[in-house]
């Protein structure tokens, strides 16, 4: 079958099973927008920001487990994209990026729109292209996908010049990948499996400590399964939030920066931390030498250049999550290994009933915690998909709401990209038709891709953005307060700049604002049940901060803010404690 | 320490950028670097000289490992290899000292492949202190020029039987 390499690379995309687009067209992208016009069942949505293309596409495969794929021009239309590209590569997010490229003869010659894309993102793709020859369009496309969606994923880019998409060429999809480079590791050590599960049996504190390489290896059944069997609690990083239900007896909260204080104490005394898809990121281990020190370390990853490297292991496991935990169940099942956790849990009740998340309610101001309980109450009937900005915003919602379902959480964790949650939320949206998805925003984050809400309005994608309105760059100020003596250099935004109903109302969108507490749960059920894209611009509390906090490249036990409470040392109930060993 | 790394790589553009870019991203200075098609054309081998310690070198192994093009990573034992460099020395050489220079080159077992008006230009091969050896002894003739290919290596054959 005779086609141009543009209408090849459409026909491999549906081949595969992309469904979505998010793009922008461009002068060198516009053969492959011309063929996406005739493709009826690859859907493309129209962005306003390149940046909003790669955002959606991430939110689109956090709440699906699916690739979408990004089709931008090139020069700007690609340069644009990088911080949605690199966002997802530190969150190992599986996506396609397609980027037009000037045509081959005068690549290198500083060409109008021109730039060296596959150059630029070498270190934030997880695999690049430049296609020179059309003939080869088909099986790129297919072993992009299959990269970015095995192994640990990540967004793949493929630049297409633009004679390339042109050239006529005889279609032909051969049946499987051939990458003698790439072969991922799934099915963990016989030996390492059954040592970490001899562990798992003799441990009297075990902690599991669960990332977002479990969302991403669909392992939520495993988890579940490995810590009723033998009662072990569960904490989850900012990724890994959503792999085990919230609301579980065994669940101990976020670890980490502005993790539950029960938490990082729970993470500083175990004797056994079992690590699953998680990186020991900076943010949750505060100072490494001081982190879990009274524990050995199992750590089960995909990628094997995360083992090891921030912090050494007692057994290393390179697989799949979802292999590994159920290679240990059974294991453990076969060594009919008997739960002994009860004292340790009773220990770690005894800190969590102690030092909750807390704040000072108030019926003059709006505080921001109370704005996302409210949303979570309002929504817990409902099944729906929580997206965040990043910041203060963030890290209440993180603290507050309860997610009880896999890729129902939709947030930056890596990167800490500003301007995510909007796009993220309208990708989500996109996959997840009949959730509510929500948008807990900050004003500084909100206006750093304002401009999709002409995307979410125009494809009625009815994504509700809740502003925690303080007049600030909320966690900047929170810092400049707490290590730069209150001088707010450049983190003063007025509350009623822009006026964000007056802009929710430019768009064709539901704008509602609350100043008072007693107007929230209105504003907000008018929002959820309106039948389009809302803004609710909420007023809060202007100089709260997030706690309880650890001070950067501080011990994780000892937080700023909240309940007062030591180090773990002090915090250990004697008598508790005897138990645990008896 | 001095490692010497043998890395087999798919032989298509961009991949010494990626292999380069990923040590310079880690902060590692490579001393060396040589490359070239292996048996198969389709494969390059890239013979890559670095300082490092043990644990960061792991690192860095790891993550060449993540990349789509790297087929193969050998992390040589010195012990256990065979290395061999190629260095050009242009070196001054009035009329009446040629001589001692071809001498010395015919110690090493060198070359003279180029004889100019004041210079001579000699090849030699070998493995990295032997090359150092006639480096330190032509200095005192005044090196002009010199270039080094960088090491190259493998991993020795079998010798024992079955």
């Amino acid at each position: 079958m005779k086609m141009t390499g543009a209408q090849a690379l459409v026909k491999t995309l549906r081949a595969v099973g992309i469904d979505t687009v998010f793009g922008y067209p461009g002068g060198v992208v516009l053969p492959i927008f011309d063929a996406l016009y005739d493709a009826h069942d690859l859907r493309t949505i129209l962005v306003r920001h390149e940046q909003g293309a790669a955002h959606a596409a991430d939110g689109y495969a956090r709440a699906t487990g699916r690739a979408a794929a990004v089709i931008v021009t090139s020069g700007p239309g690609a340069t644009n994209t990088v911080t949605g590209i690199a966002n997802a590569y530190m969150d190992s997010i599986p996506m396609v990026v397609i980027t037009g490229q000037v045509a081959t003869h005068v690549i290198g010659t500083d060409a109008f729109q021109e730039s060296d894309i596959t150059g630029i993102t070498l270190p934030i793709t997880k695999h690049n292209y430049l296609v020179t020859d059309a003939k080869d369009l088909p099986e790129i496309v297919k072993e992009a996908h299959h990269i970015a969606t095995t192994g640990r994923p990540g967004p793949v880019l493929i630049d297409v010049p633009v004679d390339v998409s042109k050239a006529e060429i005889a279609y032909h999809l051969l049946e499987t990948v051939n990458l003698p480079g790439y072969k991922p590791t799934y099915r963990g050590h016989a030996k390492q499996v059954k040592q970490a599960a001899s562990m798992i049996a003799k441990a009297r504190k075990p902690l599991l400590y669960v990332g977002g390489g479990v969302i991403a290896s669909g392992a939520w059944k495993e988890l579940k399964e490995l810590a009723e069997l033998m009662q072990l609690p569960v904490v989850t990083t900012l990724m890994g939030k959503g792999a085990f239900p919230e609301d579980h007896y065994l669940f101990v909260g976020m670890p980490g920066m502005h993790g539950g204080k029960y938490t990082n104490y729970a993470i500083t005394e175990t004797d056994l931390l079992i690590g699953v898809g998680v990186r020991f990121d900076d943010r949750v281990t505060g100072k490494l030498a001081a982190f879990a020190t009274k524990a050995k370390v199992i750590h089960v990853d995909i990628d094997p250049a995360e083992i090891g490297k921030n912090r050494a292991v007692d057994v290393p496991i390179v697989g799949d999550a979802k292999q590994v935990l159920s290679a240990i169940t059974a294991e453990l099942r076969k060594m009919a290994a008997e739960p002994r956790t009860t004292a340790w849990m009773r220990l770690i009740d005894d800190w969590r009933s102690r030092y909750p998340f807390h704040y000072h309610p108030s019926d003059e101001s709006v505080m921001p915690e109370l704005v996302v309980e409210r949303i979570r109450e309002l929504t817990k009937d409902r099944p729906t998909v929580y997206c965040t900005e990043v910041g203060q915003n963030q890290m209440w919602a993180a603290q507050y709401l309860k997610i009880r379902e896999p890729r129902t959480w939709v947030s930056s964790g890596g990167l800490g990209t500003m301007g995510f949650g909007l796009p993220a939320a309208i990708g989500a949206q996109v996959g997840r038709p009949d959730y509510l998805v929500v948008d807990i925003a900050g004003d500084g984050s909100i206006q750093m891709n304002s401009q999709e809400l002409a995307t979410a309005a125009i494809n009625k994608l009815p994504v509700k953005v809740v502003i925690l309105n303080n007049g600030y760059l909320g966690m900047v100020r929170q810092w400049q307060e707490l290590f730069y003596e209150k001088r707010y250099a450049s983190s003063t935004l007025p509350q009623d700049c822009p006026d964000f109903v007056k802009l929710a109302e430019a768009y064709g969108c539901l704008g509602v604002r609350v100043t008072r507490p007693d107007e929230l749960d209105a504003a907000l059920v008018r929002a959820f049940d309106h039948d389009g894209p809302a803004i609710v611009d909420v007023r809060v509390e202007r100089e709260e901060n997030v706690f309880p906090m650890v001070a950067p490249g501080g011990s994780i036990d000892e937080m700023l803010g909240g309940i007062p409470g030591g180090p773990v040392s002090e915090m250990l109930d004697e008598e508790l404690l005897e138990e645990v060993w008896e | 320490m001095q490692h010497t790394i043998s890395v087999l790589v798919e032989n298509k553009p961009g991949v010494l950028t990626r292999v380069a870019g990923l040590f310079a991203r880690r902060g590692f200075n490579i001393e060396s670097l040589a490359v070239g098609t292996t048996e198969d054309p389709t494969l390059s081998r890239m013979t890559i000289v670095v300082n490092a310690e043990d644990t960061p070198l792991e690192q860095v192994t790891k993550q060449l490992h993540k990349l789509i093009n790297v087929i193969k990573i050998q992390d040589l034992d010195p012990a256990d290899m065979v290395d061999r460099e190629l260095v050009l020395f242009k070196v001054n050489a009035p009329p009446e000292r040629r001589h001692e220079i071809i001498e010395i080159a015919n110690v090493f077992r060198a070359k003279v492949v180029d004889v100019g008006r004041n210079t001579l230009t000699i090849e030699a091969t070998g493995a990295g202190d032997k090359l150092q050896a006639m480096e330190d002894l032509l200095r005192a003739y005044g090196i002009k020029e010199l270039a080094r290919t960088g090491r190259i290596a493998l991993s020795r054959g079998a010798r024992d039987q079955g």
